[in-house]
């Protein structure tokens, strides 16, 4: 174990406050069992996973209720014992406050395990290990919930160090610091073990200096190792962003489009890691999370909690809103969102739920005009224009604000935090993105329906050309002496008809 | 004065050969001005401007048959980025040719299907799965909502139904914010 000590400082950032010391003031808690688990299917980046459990099934906790589909997807487990009350649309953490599919499990309070079985990784070798890693349902925990086997297996990359996101540099937010307090054995057997599946030779933890108490906890669980360095960095938002904490720590650049494995880098939340740790090691789905419980709330403080716990008793269990405006932001202050409804269950991505101050509640800021002040372009740690940004997306040119490279925008909303004039920026960028998106979708749509189109030009084309062919080749078949022995034949009948006709008139 | 002569003639030789070996060389096959128009039109295959399909339209507008605002399920967007690359005047859509409705996909009932095949024959990007006498069903993710299954069903099975919102492809709004009353009292 070593400290490094020269950092490489990125550009902009802003120095929040960090409110962290209010929310770790009692370890981790654990939420009991709730009857009833909401769980949706979608709680990942990724393709919807593939049900394999129906209404009235008895399922045992860790038991798989829903198949990843294809390699981005991730698997979903039963968070308890119970049964399956019902398949249907649910409530979802998302700022869009629609429904999705999900399972709801009635909950038979014994918390039964399904045979846990550890993988013996080095006997079945790594890739059988990272494949296996996707029935774990293992996603990013710090918040992005991308599947992690994805990251864990390229075979024409190399990884040569693993970097460990313990930075947590967003306001309120402590899960990650509480973990590293309370549980950094498993953390260190984690990094172990993801660095061998990895082939990396070091890993750096890089560690906001406002942790010290998980720091010391570092420092002393990783004397003995000596590939595993620790980098503290200052406090400075967003740190705990991927590409600017590998620039922190390595100096180095992140080209657009390129990921950091090609740079022989890969980078895990420690949460993840731990999550990696206690399937492989103890065969445990990725079932529960830590989640912060902060902001205007009357007892702050960390909990583990099972995925599809209602919200609601989270929120209880913390005592409620201190002043009650009835807003909840999940995730922090800067990039978090406002749930439209807390009738919602907790879900992989949910790192942190506040409760809102009433500063955060944008209704009460009163935007201002720009007054092109350009803060925001120096509080930009991606180096871009926000005003220029913000100009383009208002206006609805969304081409030109790809051309001022809106999707190298982290959303990280340092710009938002800096605006003398409280102008929204960040959502214009969030809207301008996603109708730039929807739009590539539809013009996707628009080449398949092309493509297809053509095809059934073609097809019929090719269909009448064989139709052609086919009574060609047939009236090439029958010669003319067959042609004219039919005639005969015809005439023959007619003439026999005509016949019988004249006999029965006769008889007549 | 000989000379120059010489000169000139040698340089319009060599200017005439490379001009003759990029002409072959280089052909555009095709008239890319109608891939580019292609490029614009939405692809519903639909027919709605009085060509069967895309492409004749796009071929239309190319040598002047048909105007640029002939497409309703392109829209006034469409009519815009349209007017943009041909370098005339925008114009309003020509509502005799139907008006821009919300994007949707057929849906046939299949307790009423009859399975005779009419709309199968008439989808124009093979969108409908069936056979004679067996229950017809539309493949959603491939259907562009041209409507031209629909007249030909003898037992109008088939409804169009708009795309909901939903968590796939929800979008964020456009931030709408009150003025500040400071502002207010400044105008």
């Amino acid at each position: 174990m070593k400290i490094i000590e020269n950092i490489f400082k990125f550009n902009g950032g802003v120095k929040a406050q960090t409110r962290k010391s209010i929310s770790t003031k009692v370890g981790i808690q654990k939420i009991g069992i709730p009857k009833y688990l909401k769980i949706p299917l979608r709680q990942h980046i990724g393709n919807l996973p593939k049900l394999k459990v129906k209404e009235g099934d008895v399922v045992l906790k860790g038991q798989l209720i829903a198949e990843a589909d294809g390699s981005v997807s991730a698997a979903i487990h039963a968070p308890t014992s119970g049964k399956i009350k019902s398949i249907e649309k649910i409530l979802l953490p998302h700022p869009s406050g629609l429904p999705d599919y999900g399972v709801i499990i009635e909950s038979d309070m014994k918390d039964k395990w399904i045979k846990k079985i550890p993988i013996n990784w080095a006997k079945i070798g790594v890739e059988a290990t990272i494949k296996a890693l996707q029935n774990s349902g293992i996603v990013g925990l710090g918040g992005a919930a991308f599947p992690s086997h994805l990251k864990m297996g390229s075979k024409a990359t190399k990884i040569n160090t693993l970097i460990v996101n313990a930075a947590e540099c967003e306001p309120y937010i402590t899960c990650d610091d509480m973990v590293m307090r309370e549980r950094s054995e498993d953390l260190i057997n984690g990094i172990e073990l993801v660095e061998s599946l990895l082939g990396a030779k070091n890993t750096i933890i890089g560690i906001e200096d406002n942790k010290p108490e998980a720091l010391s906890q570092l420092q002393f669980h990783t004397k003995s190792h000596k590939n595993i360095s620790i980098k503290v960095v200052p406090t400075i938002y967003p740190s705990g962003d991927a590409k600017r904490l590998i620039f922190l720590i390595n100096g180095i650049k992140i080209p657009k489009g390129k990921r950091s494995s090609e740079y022989g880098i890969q980078m895990f939340n420690v949460a993840t890691i731990i999550a990696i740790y206690r399937y492989i090691s103890f065969g445990e789905p990725s079932l529960s999370r830590i989640t912060t419980i902060s902001g205007n709330i009357t007892k702050p403080q960390n909990y583990e909690v099972l995925f599809g716990t209602p919200l609601k008793a989270l929120i209880n269990q913390s005592g409620g809103q201190k002043i009650k405006n009835d807003n909840f932001i999940m995730g922090g202050p800067m990039m978090g969102f406002k749930l439209p409804s807390i009738d919602v269950p907790v879900t992989k991505a949910m790192n942190c739920v506040l409760g809102a101050e009433p500063e955060m509640i944008e209704d009460k800021k009163e935007p201002l005009p720009c007054i092109r002040c350009a803060k925001c372009a120096e509080a930009c740690p991606v180096s871009l224009q926000p005003q220029e940004l913000y100009w383009f997306s208002k206006s609805d040119q969304f081409e030109k604000a790809q051309e001022y490279k809106l999707f190298d925008c982290i959303e990280c909303g340092c710009c938002s935090y800096v605006c003398p004039s409280n102008i929204p920026l960040v959502q214009f960028y969030r809207y301008a993105k996603s109708e730039l998106i929807s739009e590539f979708r539809a013009q996707e749509e628009a080449d398949v329906a092309r493509e297809r189109n053509e095809f059934r030009i073609m097809r019929l084309e090719r269909e009448r050309q064989e139709r052609a062919e086919r009574n060609a080749k047939r009236r090439a078949q029958s010669s003319k002496e067959e042609k004219s022995k039919l005639i005969d034949e015809k005439r023959a009948a007619i003439s026999a008809a005509m016949d019988r006709i004249k006999e029965y008139e006769k008889k007549k | 004065m000989l000379i120059a002569i010489l000169v000139l003639i040698l340089l319009a030789l060599i200017i005439g050969l490379v001009l003759g070996f990029s002409s072959i060389k280089f052909k555009v096959k095709g008239d890319p001005i109608v891939e580019k128009i292609d490029a614009i039109l939405p692809q519903t295959q639909c027919g709605q401007c009085s060509y069967p399909g895309c492409k004749p339209y796009a071929k239309a507008i190319a040598s002047g048959e048909a105007d640029i605002n002939q497409c309703p399920p392109g829209g006034e967007d469409g009519v815009k980025a349209l007017a943009e690359l041909m370098g005339v005047e925008y114009k309003p859509l020509d509502e005799s040719h139907g008006i821009t409705k919300p994007k949707s996909v057929a849906f046939i009932d299949e307790d009423t299907c009859i399975g005779c095949t009419l709309c199968i024959q008439a989808c124009p990007v093979d969108a409908i799965l069936g056979a004679a006498k067996q229950m017809h069903t539309i493949i959603e993710k491939e259907c562009t909502g041209c409507e031209l299954c629909l007249p030909p069903c003898p037992v109008d099975c088939i409804t169009m139904e708009v795309i909901e919102e939903n968590a796939e492809n929800w979008k964020w709004k456009y931030p709408v914010y009150s003025l500040s009353k400071k502002t207010a009292k400044v105008q």
